[in-house]
């Protein structure tokens, strides 16, 4: 039966990247006065395509490894607008705009799923 | 987890209530006065920390992201030397060692400190709000 094949669609795996970006987001601010921190956010697109959003590829033989430092889990670091002393990058006004951002996306996710699950129940109800 | 959230800005909270505390601690002694340089009150800093490595997960944490509190450490300017023959701490020479406490640094750090404070429980607010609709999914 095709309906509850993959009833949730990307919105079950959204969510929990949504989640994930919360919790980058929370850590950001839980780290506002701390100095060198710097701040990180993630691509949700390429997470979500499984995609590693900036790889360094050797493409010539002469290029090295670049190690421990290559990204692949898809969390990037966040370029400031400004730069401080203490060389920490979080902006408190940016990043409580982005966390309210990644709030409504989290809620329009979860809007998502209920109606999925509300027409499930109305299909198998008959109604 | 919706609910590491409420593990790293609990940290972030514990850590802006003991730079609280340091500055009620700083402007409390204010105006301490010793009799030798080296016992002459210093405004304590607490350094902060992010929670970044497997040894921070040993050392108690559950959660990756949040903050710690390193260390306190004393203020390195220097205390300011005042002659005072009359007040009972006074040397032999009548000096007494005032605290190098500076009041505008601190209240400034206080309001500082109180608005991250507010920042984290903001934050804790919202994850509150998105985890209690999470639970609603149900009854969709």
């Amino acid at each position: 039966m095709k309906l509850l094949e993959n009833p949730f669609g990307i919105h079950e795996k959204a969510l929990a990247v949504r989640n994930q970006r919360m919790e980058l987001i929370s850590a950001n601010i839980a780290n506002a006065d701390t100095p060198l921190f710097k701040a990180r956010d993630l691509d949700f697109k390429s997470i979500l395509a499984g995609e590693n959003p900036s790889p360094m590829a050797a493409t010539s033989p002469r290029h090295f490894e670049t190690g421990e430092v290559q990204n692949r889990d898809g969390i990037l670091y966040r370029v400031p607008y400004n730069s401080s002393v203490d060389g920490n990058t979080v902006e408190i006004n940016v990043e409580q705009a982005k966390y309210g951002e990644a709030a409504t996306q989290y809620q329009a996710t979860l809007q998502f799923l209920e109606s999925r699950i509300s027409g499930i129940r109305k299909s198998l109800r008959g109604e | 987890m919706l609910k590491n959230i409420f593990e790293i800005a609990g940290t972030a909270l514990t850590a802006q209530t003991i730079r609280m505390n340091t500055t009620a601690s700083n402007l409390a002694n204010a105006g301490t006065v010793s009799s030798s340089e080296e016992e002459a009150y210093r405004a304590k800093r607490p350094v902060f920390r992010a929670l970044v490595d497997q040894a921070d997960l040993n050392a108690g944490f559950n959660t990756l992201g949040g903050v710690k509190v390193k260390a306190v450490v004393d203020s390195t300017e220097p205390v300011r030397k005042v002659h005072d023959p009359g007040n009972p701490e006074a040397n032999d020479e009548g000096f007494v060692f005032l605290s190098n406490v500076n009041e505008v640094t601190e209240m400034v750090d206080m309001v500082a400190s109180s608005r991250s404070f507010q920042n984290n429980v903001e934050v804790v607010t919202t994850a509150r709000q998105l985890m209690m609709r999470t639970l609603d999914i149900a009854k969709a």
